[in-house]
């Protein structure tokens, strides 16, 4: 990569953070406009109602609840452990997978429909083969 | 249509073997369900063969250049953990579809060890512990904490499948494994994720089992004393879920398949003997007792509190080790557990031997998903 095109802020995680490099980094759903199931990620045909070409960009809150999670002790190397693999359900209808953190991984610790955020933070040091950073999103215990 | 009967089924017993081929673990298994049917590849007028790791690499004909090679239709199949059942179903097919008399379906795999799974590939970075994890101990943790979500389940009720699944296969001289783990030993042991310790994630082994099925016609012929018929064969995938997509729903393509194999064999959940079920981690089994209808939604927990699904039981479940501890060779697994029913309505499984068994079923998931269901019954 050229030092004229390297670079300027950090890269997203996955394609549907949107905003990695600008101080305003949010999720991005895609709403079916027939049946108003929301996916994450490019597609262009609804696998819930089978509509097609009717899905549209939709902003995703940053709130959300606890719906499941296990907490991982064994990983493949360099991957810390233990962690929280945490299932969300956003308030506004999608569902997310990702790392709860700021709270102790302890199942007393952890109520099921306990209230989260999502906040965005550096992707824990990773970089990909070209040195670029990454913006990633993690969830917070609300309060 | 003409029912179909499994006429020969074997396995071998699983183990470690690094230094045989996927074809040569394959053969043996193909040529123990031949000699359990009295009959040859020489009688078989189509091959279906179930491998996962090899997928690419026609496993079907390399059991062919072991055992035979008599020119006929090799199919080869994958469809993740229900790759063994899928193959057998497609034999099941095409002697229903009236095509072939004899056919033989094997399943077969040579495994590694350590975790199977992993967060998103794609481009960018490695996703495994950024974004959640996508290890299969992880995933069935998450669908067995969405069952104590609902329904209160505990980590020791999980446990006890261990517990009861490795009791079972101190039974069977084919599982991997004969050791009692007792209560304390499986909770214990190394969390892997929770709250699925080690002892309650399914054993990496190498294994084949090959099943030789036949015609009503082909039944008669040959004779019927031992020849089990296939009273339902079912295969369904993930229907749309809320959270499919992120958290894979095994629950739902498990009720759709099941609903599906009760009606066409015309049998009730209630009527089933014993039961061989995806017990790819302790945490899934409870699911599947509810979403086979053994039990009332809510009552898993309750069930494995009481001894329901232990041999002696009302509807004991997986007394073969499950793949707990008998293994779980990825491909081979949907036809081992099917010669495992298939023994018990013989009446040939020795110190396990259900007594009276007389309609059994099997079910495996692959996870992406897919649900193989097969009912079987006694014949004779």
């Amino acid at each position: 990569m050229s030092e004229q095109s390297k670079q300027q802020g950090p890269l997203p995680v996955v394609p549907y953070l949107k905003g990695a490099d600008t101080n305003d980094p949010y999720l991005e759903g895609l709403e079916c406009g027939a049946c108003r199931a929301i996916f994450l990620g490019d597609r262009s045909t609804c696998s819930k109602c089978g509509a097609r070409d009717q899905l549209s960009p939709k902003r995703l809150g940053n709130r959300g609840k606890l719906y499941s999670y296990s907490i991982v002790y064994r990983s493949f190397p360099g991957i810390d452990v233990p962690y929280i693999s945490a299932i969300v359900d956003l308030e506004d209808g999608a569902t997310l997978k990702g790392n709860l953190i700021d709270i102790e991984p302890d199942p007393a610790n952890l109520e099921f429909d306990m209230p989260v955020e999502v906040v965005f933070a550096d992707a824990l040091g990773r970089k990909d083969k070209d040195g670029n950073q990454y913006l990633s999103y993690f969830f917070r215990p609300l309060n | 249509m003409s029912d179909v009967y499994v006429m020969g089924v074997d396995m071998i017993k699983f183990g470690r073997f690094p230094d045989r081929t996927v074809p040569q673990i394959g053969a043996e298994a193909a040529l123990l369900a031949l000699d359990d049917a009295g009959l040859t590849i020489h009688d078989m007028q189509a091959f279906y063969c179930g491998n996962l790791g090899q997928a690419n690499a026609m496993v079907g004909q390399r059991i062919l250049q072991e055992i035979g090679q008599t020119g006929i239709a090799v199919v080869n199949c994958a469809n993740a953990c229900a790759t063994g059942a899928t193959a057998f179903r497609e034999a099941w097919m095409s002697i229903k579809a009236g095509v072939y008399d004899c056919v033989l379906a094997v399943g077969v795999e040579q495994m590694g060890k350590g975790l199977l799974g992993g967060a998103g590939g794609g481009a960018g970075i490695p996703k495994e512990g950024l974004l959640g994890s996508g290890t299969m101990p992880s995933v069935f943790a998450e669908a067995g904490m969405e069952h104590a979500r609902n329904h209160g389940t505990t980590f020791e009720q999980f446990a006890k499948v261990s517990v009861k699944n490795h009791h079972h296969s101190t039974l069977n001289a084919k599982a991997m494994y004969q050791i009692e783990t007792p209560l304390e030993t499986v909770m214990n042991a190394e969390m892997i994720s929770y709250p699925n310790t080690k002892l309650m994630c399914s054993v990496n082994v190498d294994g084949s089992a090959a099943a030789v099925l036949v015609s009503e016609k082909k039944a008669k012929e040959l004779g019927m004393q031992r020849a089990v018929r296939v009273k339902a064969s079912v295969l369904a995938s993930d229907p749309y879920t809320d959270r499919d997509l992120v958290m894979p729903d095994v629950n739902a393509v498990t009720r759709i398949a099941a609903q599906q194999a009760y009606e066409m064999a015309g049998v009730a959940a209630t009527d089933i003997d014993l039961v061989e079920l995806h017990d790819c981690f302790a945490t899934a089994e409870i699911l599947h007792y509810e979403n086979l209808s053994l039990c009332a939604d809510g009552e898993a927990g309750r069930m494995i509190d009481e001894g329901e699904v232990a041999l002696g039981g009302r509807v004991p479940v997986n007394v073969s080790g499950g793949l707990l501890s008998k293994g779980h060779p990825l491909g081979a697994t949907g036809i081992a557990n099917i010669y495992e029913v298939c023994t018990h309505l013989r009446g040939e499984a020795g110190k396990r031997q259900v007594e009276g068994a007389r309609l059994g079923l099997t079910h495996v998931i692959g996870l992406g998903s897919a649900c193989g269901i097969h009912i079987l019954e006694k014949v004779a």
